[in-house]
């Protein structure tokens, strides 16, 4: 069932967007024709107008749904199945005449030659207008300054048509004609040319986490993916071209005699040390720019006018080749497109990082998976379960293994015939450490356990001390003067700025993370608790007095309950705030949690993940706070009604 | 002989912001009688609060003493009650848990708590109302809850703080009639602070009207409406002569005082 739903989940968006849309229209008609009914009973401003309105929030729902899907590409992919198939194919074409299209002003501004030229004999104006600060003896200079008009004789002469040699032109001609021949294959459209059965059997586009079938599956794709072969061999033929002629040959071995001749004098004169380094870097520069112009990259414009046009029709003929899908790109994949990078092809923009609303689902299906033998769960462990837990591992974890040790006696040691007689002391450290069997209770377990888990230990043991500290703090003035200073000063550090040292201090493991949130909430319910017992209102502490009360009754009859709006507030407040801490925690360090699914995921730049976990966190966020606020409604109703 | 004795009972307060000392109250100077009703009247400031909260053992005077049955006031105690103006109950707990609070406190038998409460309600005219919570009940209704609460303590004195300075004039009086049938009832000592000169004169059966600067009692008086107050209705007490009389002269009086305040300021 939930294969099917996977391998068809392009179907299912197909009829959902249609839904939502209908659902969207609808809202609107139906909020447009309330507004109408209401427009005259209430003015603009009364808070009336805020009441109600669902309508608007399934409005809101549907367009955000539909958004998401535009954006994410779920949109083209729900009716253009084949579409990222295709467009990878044209993306390889793309990709396989690449090189040329960088010698040529197409996609950059400016031939490559030209920028060659341009760069080199700037840097060469440089070099010659430094010449006269140089420690070089006047013969040197003027021999330096020979070789730099050499090597601007180099660059002009790579740029004279005339120069050019026959058979880098007979080369450029040929691939031009190559190259309009691949044009005229392309515009005669597919004949003949069936999809091969590997490619038939590739997964579907986003159901596994290559994504994009590489491989063509359509008759179209099929075209351009011949048609890519075919342009990488030109390619790289166009690559292997260079403008070599005698003249220039010439010149080359006469530069390169007299570079050598330079930097033997160099190495063999007698110059003190910061003397001899100038020259050499001098004479470096002037080489390195000679080496950059020596093998034959520069060539005349005109040369390259034939391959330039071939490499338009090129573009002209796959233009029209894509027919229909041209426009389903232009419409439903928003961004740039398909992009073939060595081994893989990868949707670009937004639907790179924003994964469609069904891949969501069927991500969370698998991780929510609790077969975790069959793929299911993360890295091995089930996203939310159950399993048995030895009841000794939970005393284990309330008894210390130290209450062993200073029980009176000692532990047993081995007899003399080798066995060992364990006493009391000995059973007692088994039972501390949970090496007893008692027995199993079920138990949640899961990547999502384990971070309730932490959040719930550490604000259970932040709500059991830091409220009895904050009432003290707020009717004691020695608990207040003696408290504050050290709570304001953990307090105002970021939690995540102690992760590091209480990760190194406690370890890695529910320890660690436990103790620094309960940091997070002990605080917090310290001041709410405090914030509490100090409002109380002086005239019922005094009625309390006069009534008989003691002050431990006080305490707990009186100022306890006049605290709880507090106390509550801030028990949400930590609860908001451990749970932001806990997930970064995870982050840093650990091996189970949300946090930590999305640590891995981000490594691997699995998006699809990214925003389960994202989800996750969001969703479990706002149960807490609704469990909060039922409790608070619940429990104190006479807020602010004293 | 649970008397009330003040004597010489004196307080200063420094001025938290300038440091200089104010004589809240000087040298006062009274018994008064198991199961008499006194009514205090004064200016604002002139240390009315003050002295009820020496009495009632919420702070320590600077100098003098006040005695309940011979014993020295020097904390709060079951023995002297506290009505105070509004804000008092404890709005978490429903009427019948407010009124048993301090018998719950002192670990009374719950099943006799339960008869007191209903009894006490009944009393204050409240029956029905004992699982409502506080904050549902009318401001009036909250101060029967505040009597019943301290009355079930059977304490000797009763102090009250402007108990009714909070209530619209129709429940005020009703209130009114309240007190004194209690006041008979019960037969309990009660201290009344008031800022209505009218209330003053009906539930006094003495009177002390308190100036400021230091504060002191100005004038006492002696006045028969409390106990008429048990007989007829408290709105033709209104109009007899001599309570006119007494009202006028009390306002002039007061009057002066804070014409005396105004010009020294
Ligand atoms: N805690 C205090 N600290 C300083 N001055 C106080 C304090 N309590 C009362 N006072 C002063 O004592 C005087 C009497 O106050 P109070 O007894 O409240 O007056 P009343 O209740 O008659 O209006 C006032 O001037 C007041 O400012
Ligand atoms: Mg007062």
């Amino acid at each position: 069932m939930l294969e099917w739903l996977s391998d068809n989940r392009a179907s299912i968006a197909a009829v959902l967007i249609l839904a939502m849309i209908g659902t969207f229209v609808w809202s609107i008609v139906i909020g447009r024709r309330q507004a109408k009914l209401t427009a005259n009973d209430e003015v603009f401003g009364d808070p009336v107008r805020t009441k109600g309105g669902w309508y608007w929030a399934v409005c809101g729902v549907s367009a955000l749904f539909l958004l998401w899907s535009y954006y994410s590409w779920g949109v083209g992919r729900a009716y253009f199945p084949n579409a990222a198939n295709e467009m990878c194919q044209i993306a390889k074409l793309e990709e396989a005449v690449s090189p040329i299209k960088a010698a040529l002003p197409i996609g950059s501004r400016y031939y490559k030659s030209t920028l060659l030229a341009s760069r080199n004999s700037d840097q060469l104006d440089d070099l010659e207008a430094q010449l006269g600060g140089t420690v070089f003896a006047d013969a040197e200079k003027s021999e330096l300054l020979d070789v730099i008009g050499q090597v601007r004789e180099l660059i002009a002469n790579s740029s004279n048509p005339t120069n050019m040699g026959e058979e880098p032109k007979a080369e450029l001609l040929s691939l031009a004609e190559r190259l309009n021949d691949l044009s005229s294959d392309i515009a005669a459209g597919p004949h003949g040319l069936t999809p091969s059965d590997e490619a038939l059997a590739q997964p579907k586009w986003g159901t596994t986490f290559t994504e994009i079938p590489i491989l063509p599956i359509t008759e179209r794709g099929m075209l351009f993916d011949t048609a890519s072969v075919e342009a990488a061999e030109i390619a790289a033929a166009f690559n292997k071209i260079r403008n070599k002629f005698p003249a220039n040959d010439v010149l080359i071995d006469d530069i390169k005699t007299r570079i050598d001749a330079l930097k033997e004098i160099n190495e063999s004169g007698e110059f003190d040390e910061l003397d001899r380094a100038d020259r050499e870097d001098y004479v470096k520069a002037v080489e390195r720019i000679f080496k950059r112009l020596d093998d034959g990259l520069i060539f005349p414009a005109a040369a390259l006018e034939d391959v330039g046009t071939a490499i338009a029709n090129l573009d002209a003929a796959a233009s029209d080749a894509q027919g229909g899908l041209r426009y389903a790109d232009a419409l439903f994949f928003p961004g740039p497109g398909i992009v073939k990078s060595r081994t893989q092809c990868t949707e670009q923009g937004a639907a790179r990082w924003l994964p469609k609303p069904t891949d969501v689902v069927a991500t969370f299906a698998r991780l929510a998976n609790p077969d975790v033998e069959n793929g299911g769960g993360y890295r091995g462990f089930p996203l939310l379960w159950w399993d048995w837990l030895p009841i000794a591992d939970v005393i284990a974890f309330f008894i210390p293994d130290w209450i062993a040790d200073v029980w009176p006696g000692e532990y047993a040691s081995h007899g003399p015939d080798g066995t060992i007689t364990p006493n009391f002391k000995d059973n007692l450290l088994a039972f501390a450490q949970g090496d007893v069997s008692l027995g199993y209770i079920p138990m949640l377990d899961g990547h999502i356990w384990d971070s309730l888990f932490r959040v719930l230990v550490a604000l259970g043991l932040g709500i059991f001390l830091g409220v009895p500290l904050g009432l003290f703090m707020g009717v004691s003035r020695f608990f207040k003067s003696f408290f504050d200073p050290l709570i304001e000063l953990y307090r105002p550090v970021p939690p995540l700025a102690w992760a590091p040292l209480i990760l190194t201090i406690f370890g890695i493991h529910d320890d660690g993370k436990i103790f620094l949130l309960f940091m997070v909430a002990f605080a917090i319910m310290v001041i709410s608790a405090r914030t509490g017992a100090s409002g109380v209102l002086l005239s019922k502490i005094r009625a309390s007095h006069s009534l008989g009360a003691s002050d431990g009754q006080i305490m707990w009859n009186v100022i306890l309950p006049n605290a709880m709006p507090e106390i509550l507030t801030g028990t949400r407040i930590a609860v908001g705030v451990c749970w932001g801490t806990l997930v970064a925690a995870e982050m840093l360090a650990g091996t189970t949690g949300v946090g930590f699914i999305e640590n891995i995921a981000r490594t691997v730049s699995d998006y699809e993940l990214i925003w389960v976990t994202i989800l996750i966190m969001g969703v479990l966020g706002l149960v807490f706070d609704l469990i909060m606020r039922w409790i608070i409604k619940r429990t104190i109703p006479w807020r602010g009604m004293g | 002989m649970a008397d009330l004795v003040c004597e010489n009972l004196s307080m200063t307060f420094t001025n938290p912001q300038t440091g200089a000392a104010v004589h809240a109250l000087k040298d006062i100077n009274f018994t008064l009688k198991k199961g008499e009703l006194l009514s205090v009247l004064g200016p604002s400031g002139c240390g009315k609060t003050t002295l009820l909260n020496l009495i009632a053992g919420f702070i320590n005077a600077t100098d003098g003493y006040a005695k309940l049955g011979g014993k020295t006031i020097d904390a709060p105690g079951v023995e002297r009650g506290m009505v105070f103006q509004q804000g008092a109950l404890f709005e978490w707990l429903p009427v019948s848990r407010n009124v048993d609070f301090g018998l719950r406190m002192k670990k009374n038998n719950p099943e006799e708590n339960v008869r007191l409460v209903e009894r006490w309600l009944d009393i204050v005219g409240l029956q029905g109302f004992g699982d409502t919570p506080t904050y549902q009940l009318s401001g009036g209704m909250q101060q029967r809850v505040a009597l019943a609460r301290c009355l079930i303590n059977d304490p000797e004195v009763i102090l009250m703080d402007e108990p009714l300075g909070a209530l619209d004039a129709l429940t005020r009086e009703k209130m009114q009639s309240l007190v004194l049938e209690l006041w008979k009832e019960t037969g309990k000592t009660i201290m009344i602070i008031t800022h209505s000169v009218e209330e003053a004169l009906l539930l006094g059966e003495r009177l002390f009207v308190m100036a400021p600067r230091p504060g002191r009692v100005h004038k006492e008086y002696r006045l028969p409406f409390a106990e008429r107050g048990l007989k007829e209705s408290l709105r033709e007490i209104k109009h007899d002569p001599y309570f006119s009389e007494v009202r006028e002269e009390i306002l002039t009086m007061i009057w002066d005082m804070e014409e005396e305040i105004m010009g020294r300021a």
